[in-house]
Order: C-alpha cells, then structure tokens, then sequence
C-alpha cells in the first residue's frame, strides 16, 4: 500500500495499462510532455514514447473520432477530454458512433477498447465551464458505461476496470478530490466491478446515495445526521451505467427513505431515474417521499457557487424533512 | 514528424511591406486525366498499374453496380424496398479506388461507396439481406437499406451521420501504423460532408499525427439539393488540403485510370512516409440523393445530359474495346445475365424472415445486461400476450 492521491491513483493506473499491452494508448489536449493540465498523464510519454503518449490538437471530436478509429482497429486508446465541460464537441462521436458502434454493425466492428476519462465537477471556482456535471447526458445512451470514482483506491480499481472493460466507457473524474481526496492504494494490479455500488456506511433510519465528489457531502451530512439520532446507510453508486439498482433497492427496502444528491442540475438529472425506479421497486416499504439534493436548474455560477451548490447542510435538511415527514 | 512550421511562418516567408492578399485560387490545382470518353488514352498519360485480368474484372463490377442501382430503385418505387441510394455516375470512384489498393487495406466509406465493397467481392445476396433487413444481413437488420459492412472485407459498416469516419480513418490508419500492419485506410466523404467539423478534426489529426490514410472526396456537386456553390466558397476540397499540410491531388472522377492511378500513387506515398494523402475526384451524382428525393427539383436537364455524355462505365468500356479486351456481344451477356441474377436474389431475399427478437437487445453492449435483460423478459410477455399485433416476431418465441 502507499498513500496517494486521486491524480497519482489515476497516473499509477494508466502506467499499469500502459505496461501490460503495448497497443495502450493515452492522449488528448497536453497529455504528452506536460503530463495534462492536472498532471494525470505525467511521465507516461517519457516512459512509453511520443508514439503511445501524445498531444492533440485542440478538437474534441477530432480525439474522441480518432479514439473510435484506434479502437475499431484493435487498439486501445485512453481519451483525455481536458474538462467535461467541453466534451460536447465530441457528443456526436461519442452518442452516435462510440454507443452505437458494435449494435449497428451486427458485431463485425466495435469500439469495446474505447475509453474517454474527463475531470468533471465543481467547488475549484471554475464558473461556467469548468464545473459542469454532464453525466446524465450520457446514461441516456445504451451502448456506453458511465463511472465516477469517489476516491484514489475507487480511481485506479474503476479504471483499470473500464480500460479493460469490452465497451467504450465514460470515466468522470472528480477535479475537486484530484489533491485533496489521498489514501491507501495498493500498488499492485487490482480491478473494483463495473456495475456494483458500493455501501460505506450501513445505517437503519435513511439511505443516502451519491457519487463521485458529491459522497464527500453526504459523508459530512450523515455525520451531523448521527449527532441528532438519526442513522444514515450511505452508498455510492459508483457506476450509472448501468446501475445498481439491487443495492440501492435492497437498502431502501431496509431503510423507508432514500435521498440521492448529485452537482448537476436537478431537471432531466440522474437522480429522477433512480427516484422512479426505487419508488416502483420498493413503493410499500417507503415511509417517505424520495428527496433529491441536487444543483439548481441554472447554468453554473461562480460568485455564488456556495451557494449554489448541494452542500451538506442542505442533504441535512432533506434528512430531516424525511424524516419527519 | 513535422518542420517546425510556426518558426518557418515567421523565419521564412517573404517578406512584403504592404498589406497583400492570397486566396484560394492563388494555388493552381492540376486535374490528373488518363482516359478520354472515346477511350483512348491522353497522350504522355501514366497508365496505373492495370493487366487484362484486372481490367476486365473492375469492368464487371462497375457494370453489377450499374445494374444492381438500376433494378434496386425500380424494386423500390414497386414498394418492395424501402429505401435506397445509386451512385449513379459516380462509380468509378469507388471501384477504382478499391482495386488500387490490398486486401488489407480498410475502406471507411460515407454511404454512396458500395463500388468498393463489390470490388471486394461481398456477394449479391449479402447486398439483397442488407436491404431487405431480413435474418442473413450481418448487420442483423438494424440498418436502413445501404449501410453495409463487413469485417471480413476491411469495408466498415456505413453510420449515416456524414463526416464522422473522418477522424476515425484517421486513428484507424494510426492504429495500422503503430502495429506495422503494411496497411493504410481509405476514407471516402463527399464534398457536402467536407463542411461537417468531423472533416477539419480528421484532416488535421491524421496530418498531425502521421497517419496513414487516403482522404478521398467524391465531389459529384450536390449534397441533396444544395449544389456546390452553396456549399463553400474555396477552391474545392483540393484547397484544405493544402491548407492542413497535406499532399493533395485532384483528379477527373468519372476516369478509372486516373482514379486508380492516384489511389496507386497515393497509396505507396503514404504507406511509405506515414502521412496523408487527399484527393479530390471531380464527379457528378446523376441519380438522386436517394429514393426519397426528385433532382429535377433542383437542376436542369441540360446540366444532367452534359453529364450523362461522361458516362464513367462507358468510357471504360470504350477503352476495354480499344484494347480488344472486350466484346459487344460480351457486353450484353454480361449486362442481360447480371440483371437476371439480380432479379432472381431479389426475390430470395425478400421472402427471408426477419431476425429474431432477441436481436434487439444484443450487441447493445458484449453481453446483454441486467437492466436490457428485465426489459426484454417484459417484451416478451407483453407480445405473448398480444401476438397478433407483433405478427413479424411473435410466432418465433419460445
């Protein structure tokens, strides 16, 4: 084990698959000599060549289409989309053609060996456009996996698993947690399930469910829950596409109530598919509406990002609301 | 890979002390062409690398693709099929660039490039199955009529959004390189789909990264209705080329010698020097965009009888006769014969079933998941219980 942080988790995973298959290939905007503008890429070109560890220009649609070419050839290419935000150049190459690739082609061609990573998420004074969540836009697209690491060990295990996984899959970094988020990982190989969330906590009275950097809060409002009385079960879901909904069911079967939080704004956000299909799994065991803590319908602020945000005090609040509903 | 082209930009031009314009039309773009329509050969022309045997062969699939065009729009105007798109006028583009090349190259055609894919050699009743999106397609009936594919062949399935095999070609071809495949990709796009960011991204990736790949615009003057004019401003497709650093070649599209000439020229180039080539083939669509539009809506007969003079099968035709490679009582053997077969797999293959349901849910993902699982198990009930209503897939369930 060695203490890293989400970033050198990130990097050590990529260097494993990098070393294991020579056809591994990792680049987008600043990714060869400068490592990517967090440093996530860092040391790979020195280590593999300019050759397997490169720069782009500056074209979303371009890498994303050049990672599809690359993977339907037997490649298997890692593509840096700088900032989620500016991944909608490559919307059309991701929905239309990484999803749909192998369906519309009977099997003769996929792009299974496709994966996009992409720093997403707020709380780094980003604005506008460098703290968008956009990860409900991709779970409406069968044909594509969706994953959000909460923390180094999560990081390198998801992604090692997706690397491998046999569709294309969209990995979303939380940017907040890249320095801040350190812990124990092993420095071996290792690989956590696509597909699984995860308990972190067990609890009786309300399920708390997240991802990504938004588990860090409802950690933090589960603690201040315990202090008033109330015993919060907290899970993460790890992986959107698809989900979990075994755990999540069989926790609010448990439980009665269900609060799910997430940065993005709340309309067409992923939380109102969980909350429909949780409420038709587990309709005669619920006690209490299911809440959602999310992001406000506006585009994302900077001055009142606080504000803004689904912090703590507010998934506080919607515990109690529930309840004492 | 590259010279530092931002300190040649500043170091090396020349220098002017006024303010001095350049377009477009400041570089002179030649046309490569080999055959004149009479079928004899320019002289001081270049012939590619062509024997009988091959020459004879390109001419039997140009004249399959005429007829399969020809009989598959009458089969869809009898309401037989629904859908279809010729490339009438432009075959040549298409089956010459394919025999210019190996069987290990990789096309990544646009929709109009079947030529390539007969070349090829896949069968007529794979073509008949595709259309007919019936159980033998291997695309498992999915697709609208035309997006063929076929791994077996390097041909890679056709996706209708225009433009997006562009970059794709682009890390195709990388992909060809880095594993020392002898390979190169041939990427073919008209010239409407050359307005699409996909193509900018492509060209400037594959030149960029050293890719070796053949960009190839059939520029036949429409995208639908909107003629070429309406559609960009610059010096052709040619010009863009130049523009992303690339070794550009314009040719007469409608001359199968010159089309395989290039793509033989293009080919060793970029196999050679890891770097792309473009070409841009001045063509003419004289079909339709496709079943469901009517050109004379949008042009004049005079324009299409021009055209129609410049018959690319014709003129090779008339050269094959010129080598004494052929025959006219050949001719309409060949031309009678393959509108029989063609009628005949029609008919095959319309009476084929379609696939079976579960082909809805495969290949979704490598294995069907929980979630797709769920929902075909509720399908399935669901057309139990209302067989008469899903009457194509309910009588197969078990």
């Amino acid at each position: 084990m060695a203490q890293m942080n989400l970033l050198q988790a990130i990097n050590n995973a990529l260097d494993i698959a990098m070393a294991e298959n020579d056809s591994t290939l990792c680049f987008g905007e600043d990714v060869g000599f400068f490592g990517g503008v967090f440093r996530a890429t860092s040391g790979l070109q020195d280590k593999y060549g300019k050759e397997r560890c490169f720069n782009t220009p500056l074209t979303e649609q371009g890498i994303i289409g050049f990672a599809n070419g690359l993977a339907a050839q037997g490649s298997r290419p890692i593509a840096e989309i700088q900032f989620a935000d500016y991944i909608f150049p490559a919307f059309d190459q991701i929905v239309n053609e990484s999803a749909k690739f192998r369906y519309r082609s009977g099997n003769e061609f996929n792009v299974g060996k496709l994966t996009i990573r992409t720093p997403y998420g707020g709380g780094i004074a980003g604005g506008l456009y460098h703290s968008q969540s956009p990860e409900a836009y991709f779970t409406q697209t069968p044909g594509l996996k969706v994953v959000v690491p909460r923390n180094p060990y999560q990081a390198k295990g998801l992604l090692l698993a997706a690397i491998r996984d046999d569709n294309p899959v969209i990995f979303f970094e939380p940017k907040r947690l890249y320095r801040a988020s350190t812990g124990e990982v092993p420095e071996e190989d290792y690989q956590l399930p696509i597909g699984k969330a995860d308990v972190v906590q067990t609890g009786s009275d309300i399920t708390l469910l997240a991802w990504g950097a938004q588990m860090e809060i409802m950690e933090k409002a589960s603690e201040m829950a315990a202090n008033a009385g109330i015993s919060c079960e907290v899970i993460d879901l790890r992986s959107l596409l698809p989900w979990d909904v075994e755990t999540i069911a069989n926790s609010v079967s448990k439980t009665g109530r269900l609060i799910i939080s997430h940065e993005a704004p709340i309309t067409g956000g992923f939380a109102g598919e969980i909350a429909t299909t949780i409420q038709k799994e587990c309709f005669l065991n619920l006690e209490s509406p299911i809440e959602r803590v999310c992001g406000l319908d506006t585009p994302y602020p900077l001055a009142q990002e606080k504000e803004y945000v689904a912090d703590h005090l507010k998934v506080f609040e919607a515990i109690k609301r529930s309840v004492n509903f | 890979m590259n010279s530092n082209t931002y300190t040649d930009a500043y170091e090396n031009s020349e220098v002017v002390h006024k303010p001095t314009f350049i377009d477009g039309h400041s570089v002179d773009i030649p046309i490569l062409k080999i055959l004149q329509q009479d079928g004899s050969v320019y002289n001081g022309a270049e012939l590619p690398q062509i024997d009988e045997k091959l020459a004879t062969k390109v001419y039997k699939t140009l004249a399959f693709h005429r007829v399969l065009d020809e009989r598959m729009v009458a089969a869809q105007r009898q309401g037989r099929l629904s859908f279809y798109m010729t490339a009438l006028g432009e075959e040549a583009t298409t089956v010459g660039g394919a025999a210019a090349l190996e069987s290990q190259d990789m096309i990544m055609a646009q929709y109009r490039e079947q030529g390539a894919l007969m070349f090829r050699g896949f069968p007529l009743d794979q073509f008949m199955n595709q259309m007919f999106s019936n159980e033998k397609d291997l695309g498992k009936g999915r697709q609208m009529p035309i997006h063929y594919g076929s791994k077996a062949l390097n041909y890679m399935t056709i996706s209708s959004p225009l433009g997006t095999q562009i970059p794709q070609a682009a890390g195709y071809a990388y992909g060809q390189r880095l594993q020392g495949k002898n390979a190169v990709t041939i990427c073919y796009f008209g010239e409407g789909a050359a307005s699409e960011g996909d193509f900018h991204a492509g060209l400037n990736m594959a030149a960029v990264h050293g890719a070796p790949v053949i960009f190839f615009c059939r520029n036949n003057g429409y995208a639908i209705s909107t003629p070429s004019q309406e559609q960009f401003n610059g010096n052709g497709i040619a010009s863009r080329g130049v523009g992303y650093g690339i070794k550009t070649l314009r040719i007469d599209g409608n001359d199968i010698l010159a089309v395989m000439k290039a793509v033989q020229w293009a080919r060793e180039y970029t196999l050679a020097e890891n770097s792309p080539v473009i070409i841009e083939a001045m063509s003419y669509r004289l079909g339709a965009h496709s079943t469901s539009d009517d050109p004379s809506g949008y042009r004049t007969r005079e324009e299409e009888a021009k055209w129609q003079a410049n018959d690319p099968i014709l003129r090779m035709k008339n050269w094959l006769l010129a080598q004494s490679w052929w025959d006219e009582a050949q001719d309409s053997a060949l031309f009678e014969q393959l509108r029989d077969d063609v009628l005949a797999a029609v008919k095959v293959a319309e009476k084929i079933a379609k696939p079976e349901l579960r082909e809805l849910v495969t290949d979704v993902y490598d294995d069907v998941p929980q979630h797709i699982e769920k929902q075909y198990e509720e399908l399935v009930s669901h057309i139990k219980q209302y067989p008469d209503a899903y009457p194509v897939t309910s009588g197969r369930l078990k």
